[in-house]
């Protein structure tokens, strides 16, 4: 897994401490040993065509050993069958041991989740508002409103109504650090049951009932209780039931073929060819690569809600993203100081500075340091100054001074309005230096004193470092990314050339992600995007690939089909190539296991028909038929444990173009699917007939 | 090998090369029913008969309805000819007393799928069973009729690929109409006088008895021939007009005539990947699927070639006295094509679908012969029938971009066109077809007494090789027999019947839904994400993957047939 090696340069520092969901590795293999007999149980067996066949034929194996003539006189002894019989059985358990392992590590994840939600009383707020009555939080309903306190399990998933306090969200996304929830924002509104209140209380409204909450959903997802095949998966399952007929026609036509030219087979050895020859490789170890895709997604913190939408993010042709915390550091940083109107850099930084002293957010401190810098002079006596703060209908912010001296900052045209309405006048050059940042891909901000206009600051977005190398990568792997952006198109076209995307969007509404989505897809694409806010569902929803960070609404994350629990948006990047990951596995198997027949035919024919003398076919020169028969299926049973560490983890992904990928991957796998089991079989001949077993 | 020999292998590949592309140009512009030079001629006539049979040629089918219209074509031209074979001894011209074989049932029926199926497998002689009426109304007009069937399939099948959001193929009608108008009658002709001037006969005289040098008498068949070897070939059909087929020196008098009716077996199936490539909008496509199709063909011709070149072991054992240089394997072989022309033909007819050998590839030294053998066995993808060859590599190319794709970490799709569940099942179900009927029907015969009747010179290796010979051959459409088996029975007239029809109908009719379930579906935009198929490497995992499904399902038989035999001949 590479992702997970290599540092990635798109994640925030908070994501960067993060460490992968570890999970506990001893008690998995115990139990999948265990599970590898349950699951031998033909009822679930039958739903793996290949695997289901081999268990017919163990049975076969199985009754010939007990009486070798069941079926009439034949060559071929109790001791070959009985191994041949032994070999199959363990090929199933293999098989089914990949599965389990897979599985098991699902389990462990769940269980680590299922600690954290336990019963708790909770603080029913009963009708009238003030009273309080202690419950369990089982009998909590949806609609219902509790009070948590400091110290609480939050009973359920709800949303702040009133209050603000820090809630400690570890237990689903691994995050130590306390996060801020308070009443009104989008984003910083809703809790998660099972998360614990650390500081004062909050009054919540229950949005879900109990076991359908966040983390319930969670734990039936990992578990991957509701698994289904993925459009893939069955077609390749089609695939493999297909050879699988092409394989019991050919090994049930032999018997007429080989009395008809003098040189009968038991039967045996039939079923050692056929099971030889049926795709057990990828057949026992594909529904292994698809959970493992899953719980590989998941070690990212990621919630996948199908398998589904794994392999569709490995297949997405169209990446959307907002530009805001995903392209750019979340926050804008003051860059330079625009003096307009005859007044110099030191008078405006002042003003600034002054402007921006109650201003707490990224761009105000920003502008504070910067103006400091600059030498901005402590003019402006700030004892009992207010502050003035930002809404979206003035677009300003500011200080009143206690001597009536109005400072403020904001939106150039609302600057220029303000000043307007108060009898000022706008500097002729204003517009000038407006236009020169927005030409530098800035945001302008006008800052005035009374009705006079002091200058511009510019307000610089900044590309996280590392962006546009993902970009590039994306580029090669043929996905298109598409940058939104609230922003003027001069500013967004700036952004966009730096970060290095394909496209951008201006001025973007809600409704233009949607627009650009389905325009997307009616060219046959599939589209990923990521979104927190309510705004964003219906275009979650609409996405193939819709990931909703957890930090955002309810209504986003049940429209996405993923939720990043580190609310990382880069994050899309890693899914997307465990995706193609998941994929890759599955094809490289698939062509591994078919190219391994072409040697196993060269192991068992020969030997099966020695008595027609066709003995220079064993170019391997096995020592015996029965050695060469025993080694062919020793190697075929041997190879699904080989490989259960790589379907797991998944084969490497390079962000090649499609043809050298293919050539590494024909060569690695195709290639080496021919040359390595004539070695191992080579192998595992001369040690069967070291130990004399044949 | 032989310089002269190689040197005739590598004209001919280039004349092939060199007519892909004006042929394949010209087949696009008339099924796309666009301006050519036999418009003036030849759209007065279509609108005849586009009036006389009421066809709309605006008219668009669905696959199901193309499917119908196809087999019930078929079913008609079946039909028909099982009328004429059955009723030839009471029509007209039917007196000659050389007609020996009586056309019984099985055979009148199983000869009526024959032709209708392209395959022309031929469980009788034609000089003794055919009069020349049969020949002429009935087997003649089969090869054009059937052969333009095989083609319209094609076309509809390139339309799936090609067309976006439509359940539409074509109009069956319209393209069997052009397809006969436009491509077969003008080149038969063309092809048939070349012949004529050859030396070949177009004549309704009766037999000629004459009085051989050694003073024996002998019978010289007569007939049309030159109408119908021509067309036998270009639609890759290959029942020849005397039961020696194109060894007969009426059917192929000279070096000259066989390079040309070789030429016409692989030209159009070879033009056809043009056709494709310049439909699709992709002129590499098809050029690549040529060069899969022409380096495996190439490779059967030098491999067949230099095995014919060495002398059979056990002969060699006999003369070793005598120090000579290999004189190579001339068993069954015709002097006047020496091995080289032999080689030639056995490599064309059997890649070709058409049936219309010009040696014995029963007298082939084992590994020789097993070349046909794979070949066919492998679908008839190397150039492959009229047709119907394109969509059997495109379908192989499909299950090598279901592996290759995934490989590249995408879901797979060809051509912008994605390969899921419903084309995969498609494609399943039509590599299952061949595997299915062909071993299935080979063991019937092996433990039949009806089956075993049939070896009435070989047994063991060979005998199986024959079996297998004929099966492969009959659902291959291809209709060359490896001479032998005596398959005028009606064990073998049913079963191989049988197995024609499943490889045209079955086949023809999956490769339709197939086409239709592309045709549904947006052509995605091809990105630098997407899998380019016109490349070296991909051309190289689609041999490798014809190989391996081909390999698979074969390799057990072929041990115990030609392999064995090979070793056992060499010990």
């Amino acid at each position: 897994m590479q992702t997970s090696t290599k540092p990635n340069p798109l994640k925030t520092p908070e994501s960067s401490k993060l460490q992968r969901r570890k999970v506990d590795g001893t008690g998995i293999y115990r139990r999948a040993i265990a599970e590898s007999f349950v699951k031998l149980n033909p009822l679930t067996l039958y739903k793996n065509p290949v695997m289901f066949v081999v268990l017919v034929g163990t049975l076969v194996t199985f009754a010939l050993t007990i009486n070798p003539d069941l079926f009439g006189s034949q060559p071929g002894t109790r001791l070959i069958n009985g191994l041949i019989t032994g070999i199959l059985f363990v090929t199933i358990l293999f098989a089914n041991f990949a599965e389990a392992v897979a599985e098991g590590r699902g389990k462990a994840q769940a269980d680590a989740l299922r600690r954290t939600k336990q019963d708790t009383l909770a603080r029913r707020i009963l009708p009238g508002g003030q009273k309080t009555e202690e419950v369990s939080s089982t009998q909590l309903r949806k609609g219902d409103f509790v009070r948590v306190i400091a110290g609480d399990l939050i009973p359920g998933d709800g949303e702040v109504l009133e209050g603000v306090a820090s809630v400690d969200e570890s237990a689903i996304t691994g995050e130590s650090a306390p996060v801020i929830k308070e009443p009104g924002s989008d984003v910083a509104s809703t809790v998660t049951g099972g998360t614990r209140i650390l500081s004062d209380s909050l009054v919540l409204r229950i949005t879900s009932n109990p076991g359908e909450g966040f983390i319930d959903r969670m734990i039936a997802l990992v578990e991957g209780a509701k698994r289904q095949k993925t459009p893939n998966e069955i077609a390749l399952t089609v695939l493999l039931a297909v050879l699988t007929e092409i394989f019991l026609i050919v090994v049930a036509t032999l018997p007429p073929f080989a009395n008809f030219v003098g040189a009968p087979v038991s039967i045996a050895t039939l079923i050692a060819l056929l099971v030889a020859l049926i795709p057990t490789t990828i057949g026992g170890l594909l529904s292994a690569i698809g959970i493992a895709g899953m719980d590989r997604v998941a070690q990212f913190n990621v919630i996948a809600t199908s398998g589904k939408a794994v392999e569709a993010a490995g297949d997405i042709g169209t990446l959307i993203l907002d530009k805001t915390g995903t392209i750019t550091l979340g926050n804008r940083l003051a860059d330079e100081f625009i003096p307009v109107g005859g007044h110099n850099g030191r008078e405006l930084a002042s003003v600034a500075r002054a402007a921006s002293m109650f201003d707490d957010t990224p761009e105000g401190k920003s502008v504070v340091k910067l103006a400091v810098s600059q030498g901005a002079t402590n003019g402006y006596n700030l004892d009992g100054a207010e502050s003035v703060q930002f809404t979206a209908q003035t677009r300003m912010s500011g200080t009143d001074l206690s001597n009536g001296v109005v400072l403020r900052k904001g939106a150039v045209d609302a600057i220029k309005r303000y000043v307007v309405d108060q009898g000022g006048e706008t500097p002729p050059d204003l517009d000038a230096a407006t236009e020169r940042v927005s030409l530098l891909g800035g945001t302008p901000l006008a800052v005035c004193e009374g009705k006079e206009i002091f200058g511009v600051i510019y307000l610089k977005d900044i590309v996280k470092p590392g962006i546009r190398q993902r970009f590039e990568e994306l580029r090669r792997m043929g996905i298109k990314t598409i940058m939104l952006t609230g922003d003027n198109r001069v500013t967004a076209s700036v952004i966009a050339a730096e970060a290095g995307v394909d496209e951008f969007i201006a001025e973007a509404t809600p409704e233009d992600k949607i627009r650009v989505i389905k325009e997307n897809q009616a060219q046959g694409k599939l589209v990923a995007m990521t979104g927190d806010g309510t705004n964003d569902a219906p275009a979650l929803a609409q996405a193939d690939v819709g990931v909703a960070m957890n930090s955002g609404t309810q209504a986003a994350k049940e429209a996405a089909n993923m939720v990043d629990l580190d609310s990382d948006p880069t994050k899309l990047l890693d899914v997307v190539t465990i995706g193609k990951q998941l994929l890759i596995t599955r094809g490289a198997l698939t062509t591994f296991s078919i190219a391994n027949d072409v040697s196993k035919y060269f192991a068992i024919i020969p030997a099966m028909f020695s008595a027609a003398g066709i003995g220079a076919l064993n170019v391997m020169g096995l020592t015996s038929p029965n050695s060469a028969i025993l080694s062919a299926l020793i190697f075929n049973a041997l190879i699904i444990p080989a490989l259960i560490p790589l379907a797991l983890k998944g084969v490497e992904f390079k962000p090649l173009s499609a043809n050298q990928l293919l050539t590494r991957n024909i060569l690695i796998y195709g290639v080496g699917g021919l040359i390595v089991p004539f070695i191992c079989i080579k192998l595992i001949d001369i040690v069967v007939t070291a130990i004399g077993l044949a | 090998m032989s310089w002269p020999n190689l040197l005739q292998y590598a004209v001919f590949l280039l004349i092939v090369a060199l007519l892909v592309k004006p042929t394949g140009t010209y087949l696009a512009l008339v099924f796309e029913g666009e301006k050519t030079l036999l418009d003036p001629l030849l759209r007065p006539v279509e609108r005849l008969l586009f009036r006389l049979f009421g066809i709309d040629a605006t008219e668009q089918m669905d696959w199901k309805r193309y499917a119908l219209c196809f087999t019930l074509f078929g079913l008609l031209g079946t039909l028909l000819l099982y009328s004429l074979l059955r009723f030839q001894s009471v029509l007209a011209g039917s007196s000659s007393a050389y007609l020996t074989t009586p056309l019984t049932p099985d055979l009148a029926a199983n000869t009526a799928i024959s032709f209708a199926t392209t395959t022309t497998w031929q469980a009788y002689g034609g000089e003794s069973t055919m009069t020349y009426l049969s020949q002429m109304v009935g087997l003649c007009a089969q090869n054009f009729l059937a052969g333009a069937a095989g083609l319209a399939l094609g076309i509809a099948f390139i339309r799936g690929l090609v067309r976006q959001q439509t359940e539409m193929l074509g109009n069956f009608w319209v393209d069997i109409v052009r397809a006969t108008l436009w491509v077969l009658l003008p080149l038969s002709l063309l092809g048939g006088i070349v012949l004529v001037w050859q030396g070949v006969p177009l004549n309704f005289d009766a037999y000629t008895p004459i009085t051989t040098l050694e003073g024996r008498q002998q019978i010289i068949a007569q007939g049309p021939v030159a109408a119908l070897e021509f067309i036998k070939n270009l639609g890759t059909n290959g029942g020849g007009f005397f039961n020696v087929n194109a060894a007969h020196p009426y059917e192929n008098p000279t070096p000259l005539t066989n390079f040309l009716e070789m030429l016409a077996i692989v030209v159009l199936p070879a033009a056809f990947t043009h056709t494709f490539g310049r439909l699709i909008g992709r002129p590499k496509e098809g050029w690549v699927l040529f060069g899969v199709m022409t380096a495996l063909f190439l490779a059967g011709l030098l491999a067949c070639g230099w095995v014919e070149q060495t002398d059979n072991p056990r002969i060699a054992a006999l003369v070793s006295s005598v120090s000579s240089p290999p004189s190579g394997n001339l068993e069954g072989k015709e002097i006047r094509f020496g091995i080289g022309g032999s080689v030639l033909g056995a490599i064309a007819t059997s890649n070709g679908a058409t049936g219309s050998y010009n040696s014995m590839h029963d007298s082939y030294l084992p590994l020789g012969g097993a070349v046909p053998l794979v070949n066919m066995l492998l679908g008839e993808i190397i150039y492959g029938g009229l047709g119907t060859g394109l969509y059997s590599i495109i379908i192989v190319q499909v299950v090598a971009l279901f592996l290759a794709g995934l490989m590249v970490g995408s879901v797979p799709e060809y051509l912008g066109k994605r390969i899921g569940v419903a084309e995969v099942k498609l494609v399943a179900l039509y590599t299952l077809l061949g595997p299915m009927v062909v071993l299935i029907l080979t063991a019937l015969a092996v433990v039949t007494a009806g089956g075993k009747a049939g070896l009435t010179t070989n047994d063991g290796f060979h005998g199986l090789t024959e079996i297998l010979y004929a099966y492969i051959s009959s659902f291959a459409n291809n209709g060359q027999n490896f001479a032998g088996l005596s398959a005028n029975s009606t064990f073998y007239n049913l079963t191989t019947s049988f197995a024609m029809i499943i490889g045209r109908y079955g086949q023809g009719v999956v490769a339709l839904a197939l086409a239709a379930q592309f045709a549904k579906q947006v052509r995605r935009p091809f990105t630098s994400g997407s899998l380019p198929t016109a490349t070296v490497q991909f051309a190289g995992f689609l041999i490798a993957t014809i190989f391996i499904v081909g390999g698979l399902s074969y390799f057990p038989v072929l041990a115990l047939g030609p392999f064995a035999e090979h070793i056992r001949l060499s010990r």
